[in-house]
Protein backbone atom coordinates (compact mmCIF):
# COMPACT_ATOMS: atom_id res chain seq x y z
CA UNK A 1 0.00 0.00 0.00
CA UNK A 2 1.59 3.47 -1.00
CA UNK A 3 2.07 5.58 1.47
CA UNK A 4 -0.43 8.59 1.38
CA UNK A 5 0.43 12.16 1.15
CA UNK A 6 -1.31 12.80 5.27
CA UNK A 7 1.35 10.58 6.64
CA UNK A 8 3.98 12.36 5.32
CA UNK A 9 2.87 15.10 6.40
CA UNK A 10 2.38 13.68 9.71
CA UNK A 11 5.80 12.68 9.87
CA UNK A 12 6.79 15.76 8.50
CA UNK A 13 5.46 18.13 11.30
CA UNK A 14 6.86 15.50 14.41
CA UNK A 15 10.13 15.82 12.36
CA UNK A 16 10.13 19.76 12.58
CA UNK A 17 9.27 19.87 16.51
CA UNK A 18 11.42 17.17 17.61
CA UNK A 19 14.12 18.96 15.28
CA UNK A 20 13.11 22.06 17.80
CA UNK A 21 13.32 20.19 21.01
CA UNK A 22 16.54 18.59 20.12
CA UNK A 23 18.25 22.19 19.67
CA UNK A 24 18.72 22.88 23.31
CA UNK A 25 21.00 19.69 23.28
CA UNK A 26 22.77 21.21 20.53
CA UNK A 27 23.32 24.13 22.44
CA UNK A 28 24.72 22.49 24.95
CA UNK A 29 27.05 20.37 22.78
CA UNK A 30 28.11 23.44 21.09
CA UNK A 31 29.09 25.47 24.41
CA UNK A 32 30.85 22.84 26.14
CA UNK A 33 33.06 22.75 22.36
CA UNK A 34 33.32 26.30 22.03
CA UNK A 35 34.72 26.62 25.17
CA UNK A 36 36.77 23.72 24.99
CA UNK A 37 38.14 25.08 21.49
CA UNK A 38 38.91 28.78 23.02
CA UNK A 39 40.72 27.21 25.93
CA UNK A 40 43.03 24.60 24.38
CA UNK A 41 45.64 26.83 22.94
CA UNK A 42 46.41 27.65 26.92
CA UNK A 43 46.60 24.33 27.94
CA UNK A 44 48.81 23.57 24.42
CA UNK A 45 51.55 26.35 25.27
CA UNK A 46 51.41 27.05 28.80
CA UNK A 47 50.32 23.31 30.11
CA UNK A 48 47.96 22.95 33.01
CA UNK A 49 50.98 23.12 35.94
CA UNK A 50 50.90 26.39 34.87
CA UNK A 51 47.15 27.17 36.17
CA UNK A 52 47.80 26.29 39.69
CA UNK A 53 50.04 28.82 40.09
CA UNK A 54 49.15 31.41 43.20
CA UNK A 55 49.50 34.64 40.98
CA UNK A 56 46.88 35.96 38.89
CA UNK A 57 49.24 38.78 36.49
CA UNK A 58 47.87 38.18 33.48
CA UNK A 59 49.18 41.69 32.14
CA UNK A 60 52.98 42.42 32.75
CA UNK A 61 55.84 43.51 31.00
CA UNK A 62 57.62 40.69 31.79
CA UNK A 63 56.40 37.96 33.62
CA UNK A 64 53.00 37.40 32.55
CA UNK A 65 51.40 34.41 35.95
CA UNK A 66 48.30 32.78 34.81
CA UNK A 67 47.74 31.31 38.47
CA UNK A 68 43.91 31.05 38.66
CA UNK A 69 43.80 29.48 42.34
CA UNK A 70 42.99 32.80 43.82
CA UNK A 71 40.00 33.00 41.75
CA UNK A 72 39.25 29.42 43.07
CA UNK A 73 39.78 30.26 46.39
CA UNK A 74 37.46 33.81 45.89
CA UNK A 75 34.64 32.09 44.23
CA UNK A 76 34.81 29.30 47.10
CA UNK A 77 35.10 31.79 50.11
CA UNK A 78 32.37 33.99 48.48
CA UNK A 79 30.39 30.97 48.17
CA UNK A 80 30.50 29.04 51.17
CA UNK A 81 30.08 32.58 53.12
CA UNK A 82 27.10 33.02 51.25
CA UNK A 83 25.90 29.13 52.39
CA UNK A 84 25.91 30.12 55.67
CA UNK A 85 24.28 32.92 55.45
CA UNK A 86 21.38 31.79 53.03
CA UNK A 87 20.93 27.93 54.22
CA UNK A 88 19.62 29.26 57.96
CA UNK A 89 17.03 31.75 56.64
CA UNK A 90 16.20 29.70 53.10
CA UNK A 91 15.40 26.70 55.44
CA UNK A 92 14.17 28.06 58.12
CA UNK A 93 11.29 30.22 55.97
CA UNK A 94 10.86 26.88 53.63
CA UNK A 95 9.53 24.82 56.36
CA UNK A 96 7.44 28.06 57.89
CA UNK A 97 5.77 28.42 54.51
CA UNK A 98 4.95 25.06 53.84
CA UNK A 99 3.99 23.52 57.47
CA UNK A 100 3.11 26.79 59.60
CA UNK A 101 1.75 29.61 57.41
CA UNK A 102 -2.04 29.82 56.97
CA UNK A 103 -3.32 29.73 53.75
CA UNK A 104 -3.36 33.50 52.89
CA UNK A 105 0.21 33.91 54.14
CA UNK A 106 1.45 31.24 51.49
CA UNK A 107 -0.60 32.97 49.10
CA UNK A 108 1.79 36.24 50.02
CA UNK A 109 5.01 34.40 49.88
CA UNK A 110 4.39 33.23 46.48
CA UNK A 111 5.13 36.44 44.64
CA UNK A 112 7.44 38.15 47.47
CA UNK A 113 9.87 34.80 46.50
CA UNK A 114 9.03 35.27 42.76
CA UNK A 115 9.88 39.41 43.36
CA UNK A 116 12.91 38.62 45.32
CA UNK A 117 14.77 36.15 42.12
CA UNK A 118 13.36 38.66 39.73
CA UNK A 119 15.65 41.10 40.78
CA UNK A 120 18.27 41.55 38.18
CA UNK A 121 21.91 40.95 39.92
CA UNK A 122 23.45 44.41 38.87
CA UNK A 123 20.55 45.88 40.54
CA UNK A 124 21.32 44.10 43.79
CA UNK A 125 25.47 44.42 42.77
CA UNK A 126 24.21 48.35 43.15
CA UNK A 127 22.39 48.09 46.52
CA UNK A 128 25.25 46.53 47.52
CA UNK A 129 27.89 49.33 46.80
CA UNK A 130 25.45 51.92 48.18
CA UNK A 131 23.50 50.45 51.40
CA UNK A 132 25.53 47.10 52.31
CA UNK A 133 29.27 48.35 51.90
CA UNK A 134 29.06 51.13 54.19
CA UNK A 135 26.95 49.25 56.39
CA UNK A 136 29.73 46.25 56.66
CA UNK A 137 32.38 48.91 56.44
CA UNK A 138 30.99 50.74 59.88
CA UNK A 139 30.08 47.48 61.31
CA UNK A 140 33.35 45.70 61.07
CA UNK A 141 35.63 49.63 61.43
CA UNK A 142 37.05 48.65 58.36
CA UNK A 143 38.75 51.03 55.92
CA UNK A 144 36.69 49.52 52.72
CA UNK A 145 33.27 48.12 52.85
CA UNK A 146 34.23 46.02 49.37
CA UNK A 147 34.94 42.50 50.47
CA UNK A 148 34.11 39.10 50.51
CA UNK A 149 31.13 39.30 52.85
CA UNK A 150 29.56 41.79 51.18
CA UNK A 151 29.30 40.11 48.37
CA UNK A 152 28.04 36.87 50.26
CA UNK A 153 25.02 38.96 51.78
CA UNK A 154 24.36 40.08 48.18
CA UNK A 155 25.10 36.06 46.86
CA UNK A 156 22.65 34.79 49.48
CA UNK A 157 19.94 36.54 48.71
CA UNK A 158 20.26 35.30 45.30
CA UNK A 159 20.08 31.81 46.85
CA UNK A 160 17.51 31.80 48.75
CA UNK A 161 14.55 32.25 46.66
CA UNK A 162 16.06 28.86 44.68
CA UNK A 163 16.39 27.21 48.37
CA UNK A 164 12.88 28.27 49.58
CA UNK A 165 10.99 27.10 46.52
CA UNK A 166 12.65 23.91 46.13
CA UNK A 167 12.94 23.09 49.64
CA UNK A 168 9.16 23.54 50.07
CA UNK A 169 8.32 21.20 47.20
CA UNK A 170 10.16 18.96 49.44
CA UNK A 171 8.86 19.05 52.96
CA UNK A 172 5.51 19.14 51.31
CA UNK A 173 6.10 15.59 49.65
CA UNK A 174 6.35 14.54 52.71
CA UNK A 175 3.74 11.51 53.38
CA UNK A 176 0.82 12.85 55.23
CA UNK A 177 0.75 9.33 57.25
CA UNK A 178 4.33 10.55 59.07
CA UNK A 179 3.22 13.06 60.64
CA UNK A 180 -0.37 11.18 61.42
CA UNK A 181 1.69 9.09 63.28
CA UNK A 182 3.58 11.22 65.01
CA UNK A 183 0.40 13.10 66.10
CA UNK A 184 -1.22 10.38 67.11
CA UNK A 185 1.91 9.42 69.68
CA UNK A 186 1.51 12.63 71.15
CA UNK A 187 4.22 14.76 69.96
CA UNK A 188 3.88 18.69 69.16
CA UNK A 189 3.29 20.16 65.77
CA UNK A 190 6.68 21.52 66.09
CA UNK A 191 8.26 18.15 67.23
CA UNK A 192 6.77 16.53 64.38
CA UNK A 193 8.50 19.05 61.84
CA UNK A 194 12.01 18.63 63.25
CA UNK A 195 12.28 15.58 64.28
CA UNK A 196 9.74 13.43 61.44
CA UNK A 197 9.15 16.17 58.57
CA UNK A 198 12.44 17.38 57.78
CA UNK A 199 14.70 14.94 58.31
CA UNK A 200 12.04 12.79 56.19
CA UNK A 201 12.82 16.09 53.25
CA UNK A 202 16.25 16.49 54.26
CA UNK A 203 17.56 15.28 50.88
CA UNK A 204 15.16 17.46 48.75
CA UNK A 205 16.90 20.09 51.08
CA UNK A 206 20.25 19.14 50.33
CA UNK A 207 18.83 18.87 47.08
CA UNK A 208 17.98 22.71 47.05
CA UNK A 209 21.00 23.97 48.65
CA UNK A 210 23.00 22.84 45.91
CA UNK A 211 20.51 24.16 43.14
CA UNK A 212 21.44 27.68 45.06
CA UNK A 213 24.91 27.00 45.53
CA UNK A 214 25.17 26.26 41.59
CA UNK A 215 23.49 30.02 41.02
CA UNK A 216 25.80 31.45 43.74
CA UNK A 217 28.99 30.08 41.85
CA UNK A 218 28.09 31.42 38.87
CA UNK A 219 26.68 34.53 39.56
CA UNK A 220 28.96 37.40 38.16
CA UNK A 221 27.54 40.95 37.95
CA UNK A 222 27.06 41.79 41.93
CA UNK A 223 29.80 39.92 43.04
CA UNK A 224 31.99 41.86 40.61
CA UNK A 225 30.60 45.35 42.14
CA UNK A 226 31.05 44.96 46.09
CA UNK A 227 33.80 42.63 46.23
CA UNK A 228 36.71 44.95 45.50
CA UNK A 229 38.35 42.33 43.42
CA UNK A 230 42.05 42.06 44.67
CA UNK A 231 43.09 38.59 43.27
CA UNK A 232 44.78 37.39 46.35
CA UNK A 233 44.49 33.78 48.20
CA UNK A 234 43.04 34.36 51.44
CA UNK A 235 40.10 32.87 53.78
CA UNK A 236 39.19 36.02 55.66
CA UNK A 237 35.82 37.35 54.97
CA UNK A 238 36.52 40.79 54.74
CA UNK A 239 39.26 40.87 52.61
CA UNK A 240 38.84 41.28 49.01
CA UNK A 241 38.94 38.68 46.43
CA UNK A 242 38.25 38.38 43.38
CA UNK A 243 35.96 35.36 41.88
CA UNK A 244 36.50 33.52 38.95
CA UNK A 245 33.08 35.10 37.00
CA UNK A 246 34.16 38.61 37.82
CA UNK A 247 37.83 38.08 36.26
CA UNK A 248 36.12 37.08 32.76
CA UNK A 249 33.69 39.56 32.96
CA UNK A 250 35.97 41.96 34.15
CA UNK A 251 38.51 41.65 32.16
CA UNK A 252 37.22 39.81 28.69
CA UNK A 253 36.41 43.49 27.07
CA UNK A 254 40.08 44.63 27.29
CA UNK A 255 41.91 41.57 26.02
CA UNK A 256 43.65 41.14 22.73
CA UNK A 257 41.82 38.25 21.01
CA UNK A 258 43.52 35.40 20.50
CA UNK A 259 46.22 36.25 23.09
CA UNK A 260 47.03 33.82 26.01
CA UNK A 261 45.24 36.02 28.61
CA UNK A 262 42.18 35.66 26.55
CA UNK A 263 42.82 31.95 26.21
CA UNK A 264 43.18 32.07 29.81
CA UNK A 265 39.85 33.56 30.41
CA UNK A 266 37.73 30.56 28.72
CA UNK A 267 40.11 28.04 30.70
CA UNK A 268 38.40 30.09 33.55
CA UNK A 269 35.47 29.53 31.57
CA UNK A 270 35.49 25.62 31.39
CA UNK A 271 36.32 25.02 35.27
CA UNK A 272 33.37 27.40 35.99
CA UNK A 273 31.01 25.18 34.02
CA UNK A 274 32.42 21.99 35.14
CA UNK A 275 31.79 23.12 38.82
CA UNK A 276 28.69 24.15 38.00
CA UNK A 277 27.59 21.10 35.71
CA UNK A 278 28.71 18.68 38.93
CA UNK A 279 26.75 20.49 41.44
CA UNK A 280 23.56 20.12 39.03
CA UNK A 281 23.96 16.53 38.34
CA UNK A 282 24.13 15.59 41.58
CA UNK A 283 21.32 18.08 42.91
CA UNK A 284 19.11 16.47 39.93
CA UNK A 285 19.83 12.95 40.25
CA UNK A 286 18.68 13.55 44.30
CA UNK A 287 15.28 15.78 43.26
CA UNK A 288 14.82 12.72 40.50
CA UNK A 289 15.35 9.93 42.99
CA UNK A 290 13.06 11.24 45.82
CA UNK A 291 10.58 12.43 42.90
CA UNK A 292 10.53 16.07 44.03
CA UNK A 293 9.99 19.24 41.52
CA UNK B 1 -3.94 20.81 61.49
CA UNK B 2 -3.03 24.04 63.69
CA UNK B 3 -1.66 22.91 67.15
CA UNK B 4 -0.71 26.01 69.36
CA UNK B 5 2.60 25.60 70.62
CA UNK B 6 2.68 23.97 73.72
CA UNK B 7 5.26 25.44 76.10
CA UNK B 8 7.46 28.34 76.55
CA UNK B 9 10.09 26.57 74.99
CA UNK B 10 7.96 25.95 72.02
CA UNK B 11 6.58 29.45 71.57
CA UNK B 12 10.21 30.65 71.77
CA UNK B 13 10.88 28.67 68.77
CA UNK B 14 8.00 29.56 67.14
CA UNK B 15 8.38 32.93 66.69
CA UNK B 16 12.06 32.60 65.84
CA UNK B 17 11.08 31.16 62.62
CA UNK B 18 8.16 33.62 62.19
CA UNK B 19 10.98 36.28 62.24
CA UNK B 20 13.31 34.86 60.52
CA UNK B 21 10.57 33.75 57.24
CA UNK B 22 9.52 38.14 58.05
CA UNK B 23 12.99 39.25 57.88
CA UNK B 24 13.16 37.97 54.49
CA UNK B 25 9.99 39.58 53.49
CA UNK B 26 11.48 42.91 54.98
CA UNK B 27 14.66 42.90 52.81
CA UNK B 28 12.79 42.30 50.02
CA UNK B 29 10.51 45.62 50.76
CA UNK B 30 13.59 47.29 51.73
CA UNK B 31 15.41 46.94 48.74
CA UNK B 32 12.37 47.70 46.36
CA UNK B 33 11.83 50.65 48.67
CA UNK B 34 15.41 51.96 48.78
CA UNK B 35 15.22 52.14 44.73
CA UNK B 36 11.96 53.19 44.21
CA UNK B 37 12.46 56.64 46.85
CA UNK B 38 16.13 56.71 45.62
CA UNK B 39 15.07 57.22 41.64
CA UNK B 40 11.83 58.42 41.58
CA UNK B 41 12.97 62.11 41.77
CA UNK B 42 15.27 61.25 38.66
CA UNK B 43 12.52 60.19 36.66
CA UNK B 44 11.34 63.10 34.69
CA UNK B 45 10.41 63.60 31.03
CA UNK B 46 13.98 64.79 30.01
CA UNK B 47 15.37 61.73 31.47
CA UNK B 48 13.41 59.05 29.81
CA UNK B 49 13.79 60.80 26.36
CA UNK B 50 17.08 62.40 26.11
CA UNK B 51 20.62 60.70 25.36
CA UNK B 52 22.86 60.56 28.30
CA UNK B 53 25.85 63.51 28.23
CA UNK B 54 29.03 64.37 30.44
CA UNK B 55 29.80 60.53 30.73
CA UNK B 56 26.41 59.70 31.84
CA UNK B 57 26.56 62.13 34.75
CA UNK B 58 23.88 64.11 33.09
CA UNK B 59 20.69 63.82 30.71
CA UNK B 60 18.61 60.88 29.93
CA UNK B 61 18.53 57.21 29.16
CA UNK B 62 16.76 56.82 26.18
CA UNK B 63 19.02 55.45 23.40
CA UNK B 64 19.67 52.85 26.79
CA UNK B 65 15.57 52.31 27.12
CA UNK B 66 15.39 51.39 23.02
CA UNK B 67 18.50 49.26 23.34
CA UNK B 68 16.91 47.12 25.97
CA UNK B 69 13.61 46.81 24.00
CA UNK B 70 15.61 45.64 20.90
CA UNK B 71 17.71 43.51 22.69
CA UNK B 72 14.74 41.72 24.59
CA UNK B 73 12.69 41.73 20.59
CA UNK B 74 15.45 39.54 19.58
CA UNK B 75 15.40 37.51 22.59
CA UNK B 76 11.79 36.53 21.70
CA UNK B 77 12.17 36.48 18.01
CA UNK B 78 14.72 33.00 18.18
CA UNK B 79 13.60 31.84 22.00
CA UNK B 80 9.84 31.66 21.72
CA UNK B 81 9.22 29.85 18.61
CA UNK B 82 12.22 27.55 19.71
CA UNK B 83 11.01 27.03 23.38
CA UNK B 84 7.64 26.46 22.16
CA UNK B 85 7.64 23.98 19.27
CA UNK B 86 10.37 22.20 21.20
CA UNK B 87 7.98 22.05 24.18
CA UNK B 88 5.01 20.72 22.01
CA UNK B 89 7.20 17.99 20.92
CA UNK B 90 8.44 17.00 24.49
CA UNK B 91 4.37 17.23 25.50
CA UNK B 92 3.12 15.86 22.59
CA UNK B 93 4.99 13.59 20.32
CA UNK B 94 8.14 12.24 22.59
CA UNK B 95 8.04 8.33 24.13
CA UNK B 96 10.27 7.39 26.73
CA UNK B 97 13.52 6.93 25.61
CA UNK B 98 17.37 8.04 24.87
CA UNK B 99 16.38 10.94 22.79
CA UNK B 100 14.40 12.43 25.37
CA UNK B 101 16.18 11.97 27.94
CA UNK B 102 19.05 13.88 26.39
CA UNK B 103 16.83 16.74 25.31
CA UNK B 104 15.80 16.61 29.22
CA UNK B 105 19.24 16.04 30.50
CA UNK B 106 20.43 19.22 28.05
CA UNK B 107 17.44 21.28 29.20
CA UNK B 108 18.41 21.09 32.85
CA UNK B 109 22.41 21.51 32.36
CA UNK B 110 21.21 24.28 30.11
CA UNK B 111 19.19 26.13 32.77
CA UNK B 112 22.32 25.64 35.07
CA UNK B 113 25.31 27.44 32.60
CA UNK B 114 26.36 30.85 34.58
CA UNK B 115 25.52 33.60 32.75
CA UNK B 116 28.84 35.09 31.92
CA UNK B 117 29.83 30.86 30.89
CA UNK B 118 27.07 31.92 28.03
CA UNK B 119 28.32 35.13 27.80
CA UNK B 120 31.75 33.25 26.80
CA UNK B 121 30.17 31.05 24.29
CA UNK B 122 28.25 33.62 22.74
CA UNK B 123 31.66 35.65 22.53
CA UNK B 124 33.45 32.26 21.09
CA UNK B 125 30.37 31.24 18.84
CA UNK B 126 28.26 34.50 17.38
CA UNK B 127 30.78 37.25 17.67
CA UNK B 128 33.89 35.29 16.19
CA UNK B 129 33.42 32.63 14.73
CA UNK B 130 29.94 33.35 12.60
CA UNK B 131 31.36 36.80 12.35
CA UNK B 132 28.48 38.43 13.67
CA UNK B 133 30.86 40.65 15.67
CA UNK B 134 29.73 42.79 18.68
CA UNK B 135 25.99 43.37 17.54
CA UNK B 136 22.42 42.98 18.55
CA UNK B 137 21.87 39.89 16.60
CA UNK B 138 25.21 38.13 18.48
CA UNK B 139 23.46 39.52 21.81
CA UNK B 140 19.95 38.43 20.92
CA UNK B 141 21.01 34.54 20.34
CA UNK B 142 23.29 34.53 23.43
CA UNK B 143 20.10 35.97 25.51
CA UNK B 144 18.22 33.11 23.44
CA UNK B 145 19.57 30.69 24.90
CA UNK B 146 19.92 31.77 28.09
CA UNK B 147 16.01 31.91 28.36
CA UNK B 148 15.78 28.47 26.39
CA UNK B 149 15.04 25.91 28.92
CA UNK B 150 12.63 28.35 30.80
CA UNK B 151 10.59 28.65 28.05
CA UNK B 152 10.69 24.67 27.54
CA UNK B 153 9.88 24.27 30.86
CA UNK B 154 7.39 26.54 31.38
CA UNK B 155 5.70 25.99 27.79
CA UNK B 156 5.79 21.97 28.43
CA UNK B 157 3.75 22.16 31.94
CA UNK B 158 1.23 24.51 30.45
CA UNK B 159 0.67 21.48 27.54
CA UNK B 160 0.32 19.10 29.96
CA UNK B 161 -2.08 20.75 32.32
CA UNK B 162 -4.49 20.44 29.11
CA UNK B 163 -6.71 17.63 30.02
CA UNK B 164 -6.32 14.20 27.98
CA UNK B 165 -9.84 14.02 27.23
CA UNK B 166 -9.75 16.97 24.83
CA UNK B 167 -7.07 15.56 23.28
CA UNK B 168 -9.21 11.96 22.99
CA UNK B 169 -12.07 13.94 21.52
CA UNK B 170 -10.63 15.70 18.77
CA UNK B 171 -8.91 12.09 17.55
CA UNK B 172 -11.99 10.62 18.16
CA UNK B 173 -13.78 12.57 15.62
CA UNK B 174 -11.42 11.95 12.85
CA UNK B 175 -8.73 14.99 13.31
CA UNK B 176 -5.07 13.99 13.01
CA UNK B 177 -2.72 14.85 15.29
CA UNK B 178 -1.40 18.26 14.26
CA UNK B 179 -5.46 19.25 13.60
CA UNK B 180 -5.59 18.03 18.06
CA UNK B 181 -2.71 20.03 18.64
CA UNK B 182 -3.80 23.19 17.01
CA UNK B 183 -7.39 23.53 17.33
CA UNK B 184 -7.83 21.72 20.72
CA UNK B 185 -4.84 21.64 22.84
CA UNK B 186 -2.74 25.19 21.95
CA UNK B 187 -5.35 27.57 22.14
CA UNK B 188 -5.59 26.53 25.98
CA UNK B 189 -2.23 26.40 26.33
CA UNK B 190 -1.14 29.40 24.92
CA UNK B 191 -1.85 31.47 27.74
CA UNK B 192 0.65 29.23 30.23
CA UNK B 193 2.70 29.26 27.26
CA UNK B 194 2.84 33.34 27.31
CA UNK B 195 3.35 33.29 31.44
CA UNK B 196 6.21 31.22 31.28
CA UNK B 197 7.78 32.99 28.34
CA UNK B 198 6.90 36.51 29.75
CA UNK B 199 8.93 35.49 32.77
CA UNK B 200 12.29 34.38 31.14
CA UNK B 201 12.36 37.45 28.68
CA UNK B 202 12.14 39.44 32.21
CA UNK B 203 15.19 37.64 33.19
CA UNK B 204 16.90 38.69 29.82
CA UNK B 205 16.16 42.44 29.69
CA UNK B 206 18.25 42.50 33.78
CA UNK B 207 20.81 40.26 32.55
CA UNK B 208 24.09 42.01 32.79
CA UNK B 209 27.21 39.53 32.13
CA UNK B 210 26.17 38.10 28.51
CA UNK B 211 25.42 41.20 26.73
CA UNK B 212 28.65 42.25 28.58
CA UNK B 213 30.94 40.13 26.10
CA UNK B 214 28.74 39.91 22.96
CA UNK B 215 27.33 43.16 22.32
CA UNK B 216 26.86 46.42 24.88
CA UNK B 217 28.00 49.83 24.04
CA UNK B 218 28.62 52.34 27.04
CA UNK B 219 28.07 55.24 24.75
CA UNK B 220 26.82 55.58 21.68
CA UNK B 221 25.96 58.73 19.37
CA UNK B 222 23.25 57.21 17.52
CA UNK B 223 20.50 54.71 18.22
CA UNK B 224 21.39 51.60 16.07
CA UNK B 225 20.20 51.29 12.96
CA UNK B 226 20.52 47.19 12.14
CA UNK B 227 20.79 44.17 14.27
CA UNK B 228 24.92 44.26 13.08
CA UNK B 229 25.50 47.54 15.35
CA UNK B 230 26.34 47.60 19.02
CA UNK B 231 23.48 49.15 21.11
CA UNK B 232 23.29 50.37 24.94
CA UNK B 233 21.49 48.24 27.54
CA UNK B 234 19.85 49.33 30.94
CA UNK B 235 21.91 46.60 33.39
CA UNK B 236 25.26 47.54 31.63
CA UNK B 237 24.88 51.30 31.62
CA UNK B 238 24.13 51.02 35.49
CA UNK B 239 26.96 48.40 36.17
CA UNK B 240 28.96 51.57 34.19
CA UNK B 241 27.74 54.23 36.01
CA UNK B 242 27.95 52.61 39.71
CA UNK B 243 31.29 51.44 39.11
CA UNK B 244 33.30 53.06 36.27
CA UNK B 245 33.12 56.95 36.86
CA UNK B 246 35.49 58.98 38.53
CA UNK B 247 32.95 60.84 40.51
CA UNK B 248 30.49 57.74 41.39
CA UNK B 249 28.60 60.15 44.30
CA UNK B 250 27.99 62.80 41.45
CA UNK B 251 25.64 60.14 39.32
CA UNK B 252 24.18 58.92 42.91
CA UNK B 253 20.75 60.33 40.89
CA UNK B 254 21.40 59.20 37.13
CA UNK B 255 22.15 55.62 38.65
CA UNK B 256 18.90 55.18 40.88
CA UNK B 257 16.70 56.60 37.96
CA UNK B 258 18.52 53.92 35.76
CA UNK B 259 18.11 51.24 38.77
CA UNK B 260 14.37 52.09 39.07
CA UNK B 261 13.46 51.79 35.11
CA UNK B 262 15.78 48.62 34.93
CA UNK B 263 14.06 46.80 38.01
CA UNK B 264 10.07 48.81 36.36
CA UNK B 265 11.19 46.39 33.53
CA UNK B 266 11.78 43.37 34.30
CA UNK B 267 9.13 43.59 37.15
CA UNK B 268 6.72 45.00 34.28
CA UNK B 269 7.36 41.91 32.84
CA UNK B 270 6.55 39.68 36.09
CA UNK B 271 3.63 41.55 36.49
CA UNK B 272 2.44 41.12 32.90
CA UNK B 273 2.78 37.18 33.70
CA UNK B 274 0.79 37.11 37.39
CA UNK B 275 -1.87 39.31 35.73
CA UNK B 276 -2.33 37.33 32.50
CA UNK B 277 -1.84 33.93 34.51
CA UNK B 278 -4.56 35.10 36.88
CA UNK B 279 -7.18 36.01 33.90
CA UNK B 280 -6.94 33.01 32.13
CA UNK B 281 -7.08 30.86 35.57
CA UNK B 282 -10.34 32.29 36.09
CA UNK B 283 -11.51 31.86 32.39
CA UNK B 284 -10.98 28.55 32.20
CA UNK B 285 -11.87 25.68 33.84
CA UNK B 286 -12.21 22.06 33.31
Amino acid sequence: MPLSKQYWKARAIRYFFMTCAATSVLIVVLVFLFLGKESIPFVAKHGVGELFGEVWQPVSFEDEQFGILPLVTGSILVTLLATILAVPFGVVSAIYIAEMASPVEREIWKPVIELLAGIPSVVLGFFGLVVVAPLVKETFGLTSGLNALTGSILLALMAIPTIISISEDAIRNVPKSYKEASYSLGASKLQTIWKVTVPAALSGIVAAVMLGLGRVVGETMAVMMVTGNAAIITFSPVESVRTMTATVAAEMGEVPFGSDHYHALFVIGVVLLCMTFGLNMIAQKVLKKYRIG
Amino acid sequence: MSMKPRNIGEKIVYYSMLGVTYAILLVVIYIIADVVVGGIGTISWEFLTEAPRKSGEEGGIWPVIVGTLYLVLGTITFALPLGMAGAIYLSEYATQGRLTRMIRLAIVTLAGIPSVVLGLFGLGMFVIFLQLGASILAGSLTLACMILPTIIVASEESLRSIPQSFREGSLALGATKWETIRRNVLPYAIPGMMTGSILGVGRAAGETAPILLTVAAFFLPTLPTSVFDQCMALPYHLYILATQLPDAEKARPMQYGTALVLIAVVLGFNLTAIVIRSYFRRKYRW
